[in-house]
This record gives structure tokens, C-alpha cells and sequence, in this order.
């Protein structure tokens, strides 16, 4: 661990308690003036820890690649498209599928607070919400992605989704060669929550996963 | 508003740095948190514009050295403070003291829960015909509103193209100051790197915004 790293370790652990106490102290106002079932909100927190994540969005691109009649609709519709994936948990209306090709490659970042596809990935990382990716992201993406050890010829065009408003931006990435013949499901696990993002590739047939 | 959250372009935050495996929740408080915003927000006391414009408005200095889930809990506190939902007597007592206020949906329960877990809906019936289409050249308004809007500094004043129309939604700059939803038509809209940051960017790069359309002007 650096140095950097513990200074942070042990400013996380004083700020804890009275940041602890405060968020308790809260709760308690809440429940006891009838606001909030304090059992609703661990049935929230179940909520986001089960029924969301990656997998959701890997089971729409791996379908992506498989399924060209999906494909078309997804890019049209994305809301739409995966509304009919009954096992896929359910999106807003404001879902946008964004593909990358050879010569156009995406990513996604909310430059103003954390807006986020959660449905299709889960909560955001800590990165996505933190300072350095929301500020450096539409001015330097090339930069950006070198940080996640990511690198594309200079002439493929990056092209940065700041999302602004209520849509929600979800990167369909392009299909790693030597999967032919592949299942969606051996796909999906193939796909990463970065390379939805557009800061990363879904992994490498044969890699060590 | 011109606030330090709005931080496209700024430089001097240093490298992204993900975390392998990382979990949802550093600490247990934290999903406290998401769990109270959610629930207060479902039951009617605020909208999620205006949960922002609350964290938005945390000093600059306090919305720097946050943490995020920390940063929701200040907002929060101070949101419920201003709406008259909770009382700093309340607060300094740990619990509640001061009456209740009523919630626009009432109590929030377990069978509310799924209901929360279905992003909402922000596209409404346009209330006039769109001034923009794919491939108008369009300026983002050199406006400075000091509350909430979701047009970041670094577009203000420059050129793009639209290229998608998303329809009507509700607008942020009004519903976040309990104004109206004023739905607006929506747009992307494409701005070239060198546009944005000058001759001296990376030519091969776009960004785009969606941006509502009082937003933009013709060119």
C-alpha cells in the first residue's frame, strides 16, 4: 500500500464514526416519524445487491452478437429491445445502445454527477462518481484510457457520451474473434462491465478470466 | 449553477484508479444512505433533480473532500432540513422530536420496493413542435443559471450538430426548484474535440451532451 493510499485509509476511518453515527442517528428520525419502514430499507439494499449487476447487460450484448434481429432492434430501441428479455430486469424508457465499430469506439461518462445504466450494471464504481474520470474524461479520453491500460490507434474516433439527462447510455462492444459457434451464454461471460462502459474490452477467448 | 461538481475539463484530479473486485458498498452506512434517498425520494419528498441540486450545493470545499455516499448523506440531511421534513432539533437530538410532515405517497414500505427498482419515466407529451432535427447545427447558450441545469460549462458557447431527438422530457432546470415539469424536446447533441478544447486536441475525439432545448440556439 503507498503512502497516498493510507493517508486516504485512515481519513476514510475518522470520517466513519461520525459519519456512522450521523447516518443511524437519521434512520432513526425517519422510521420514528413514519416515514420509512426500517425494513423497507434493507429490502432496498437486498434489492440493489441481487437483482442488479453486470450480468444483466451481458446477457443483452452476448444476444447482441448472437442475434442479429435483436441487434438492430437494441440499436434502434434499446428500452424496447431488452423490455422483451423477459429474465433481463426492467429498464426505464430512456435506454440508448451505442455501438462500436472498427473506425468508433464509445464511452460513457456523467461529467456532472454519476448517471449510470444501473439496471444493465450495477451501482457505479467509485471511479465512475470520483473526480478524476468525471473531469478527465471529455477532454482527454485517450488519457483516460490509458489509466485502464487501454489503447487504440490514433485515428479511431473516441466518441464521449456525457449523460446529461435522464438517458441512459450502454456500450455494445464488438465481438472478440475466435467465438464462433459460441453460445450467448459462453459469450456473456466474455463481457465485461467496462467494455460497457467503454473503458475496457470484453476478455479474450482462452485468456485467464 | 456554476458549482464545483460540474467538472468536465478541469485538470489537476490526477489518475482514474479502479479498484479490482470491488464491492458494492465500502461500508454498511453507505447503503443506509442509498436506501434513505431512494425511499424519501419514492414517498414524495423530493425528486431526483432536486437531490442533486442539494449536493450541488454543498460548499465546494465539502463536495471535494466527500466521499460520494457522504456527499448523499449532507444533501440529504440537508434537503429533509429545508423541506421542513426533519428539524435540527431532531437532528441534535439523534431522533425524532418535532412532528411528522406529510408525504406526498405516504409511508414507503416493502411492497413499494419494486416499484423503485423500475427507473422512472421523464418523457412527456411535447407541448409544441420541436425547433431542432438531425444535422442542425445548433450553439449551446453561453447562460450562467444559478440553479440547477444540466448544461455543463464546457459546451457553453460552442457549436454542434444534433444527431438524435429523444422527445419531450421533464426539465431539470424547473422541476429541481419545485417549478413545473416544463417538459422540453431533448437532443444530442455532438461537439468536435477541437471545438471544445481548441487546436491543440486530439482531433480524432467527439463528445456529446443531451441537452434540452432551451438549452441551444440555432446558428
Amino acid at each position: 500500500m503507498s503512502e497516498h493510499d493510507h493517508h486516504h485509509h485512515d481519513h476514510d476511518h475518522s470520517e466513519l464514526s461520525e459519519t456512522e453515527l450521523r447516518v443511524r442517528a437519521l434512520e432513526s428520525i425517519l422510521t420514528e416519524k413514519g416515514y420509512v419502514e426500517a425494513a423497507a430499507l434493507d429490502a432496498i439494499v437486498q434489492a440493489y445487491e441481487t437483482k442488479i449487476g453486470p450480468h444483466n447487460g451481458a446477457r443483452v450484448v452476448a444476444k447482441a452478437w448472437s442475434d442479429p434481429a435483436f441487434k438492430k432492434a437494441l440499436l434502434e430501441d434499446a428500452s424496447k429491445a431488452v423490455g422483451t428479455l423477459g429474465h433481463v430486469s426492467r429498464v426505464g424508457d430512456h435506454l440508448v445502445a451505442i455501438e462500436n465499430t472498427p473506425g468508433r469506439h464509445n464511452m460513457v461518462v456523467c461529467t456532472l454527477c454519476s448517471c449510470y445504466p444501473w439496471e444493465m450494471l450495477g451501482l457505479p464504481p467509485v471511479w465512475y462518481k470520483a473526480s478524476p474520470y468525471r473531469s478527465r474524461a471529455v477532454k482527454d479520453p485517450r488519457g483516460v484510457l490509458a489509466d485502464f491500460g487501454v489503447s487504440l490507434p490514433k485515428e479511431t474516433e473516441i466518441r464521449v457520451w456525457d449523460s446529461t439527462a435522464e438517458t441512459r447510455f450502454l456500450v455494445l462492444p464488438m465481438r472478440p474473434a475466435g467465438t464462433e459457434g459460441w453460445s450467448e451464454e459462453q459469450l456473456a461471460d466474455l463481457v465485461t462491465r467496462d467494455s460497457m462502459i467503454g473503458t475496457g474490452f470484453p476478455k479474450t477467448p482462452g485468456a485467464p478470466s | 449553477m456554476n458549482g464545483v461538481h460540474d467538472m468536465g475539463g478541469m485538470d489537476g484530479f490526477g489518475k482514474v484508479e479502479p479498484e479490482p473486485n470491488e464491492p458494492m458498498f465500502h461500508q454498511e452506512w453507505e447503503s443506509r444512505v442509498l436506501a434513505m434517498v431512494r425511499a424519501m425520494g419514492a414517498a414524495g419528498a423530493f425528486n431526483i433533480d432536486a437531490s442533486r441540486f442539494y449536493r450541488e450545493t454543498l460548499p465546494p470545499q465539502v463536495y471535494l473532500s466527500s466521499s460520494y455516499y457522504r456527499k448523499w448523506l449532507l444533501g440529504l440531511e440537508a434537503l429533509l432540513l429545508d423541506k421542513g421534513y426533519i428539524s435540527k432539533d431532531d437532528i441534535a437530538a439523534g431522533h425524532s422530536v418535532a412532528p411528522a410532515k406529510s408525504l406526498k405517497h405516504g409511508k414507503f414500505s416493502i411492497p413499494d420496493v419494486e416499484r423503485i427498482m423500475v427507473r422512472g419515466k421523464f418523457g412527456r407529451p411535447a407541448p409544441a413542435p420541436a425547433k431542432f432535427k438531425a444535422g442542425d447545427r445548433v450553439r449551446a447558450k453561453n447562460i450562467h443559471p444559478a440553479t440547477h441545469t444540466r448544461l455543463p460549462r464546457y459546451v457553453r458557447g460552442h457549436v454542434g450538430v444534433v444527431e438524435r431527438d429523444h422527445g419531450c422530457h421533464v426539465f431539470p432546470d424547473t422541476v429541481a426548484n419545485d417549478a413545473g415539469e416544463h417538459p422540453q424536446w431533448l437532443y444530442t447533441v455532438v461537439f468536435d474535440g477541437r471545438e471544445l478544447w481548441g487546436p491543440d486536441s486530439d482531433p480524432a475525439i467527439k463528445v456529446s451532451i443531451d441537452a434540452f432545448e432551451p438549452y441551444l440556439e440555432a446558428v
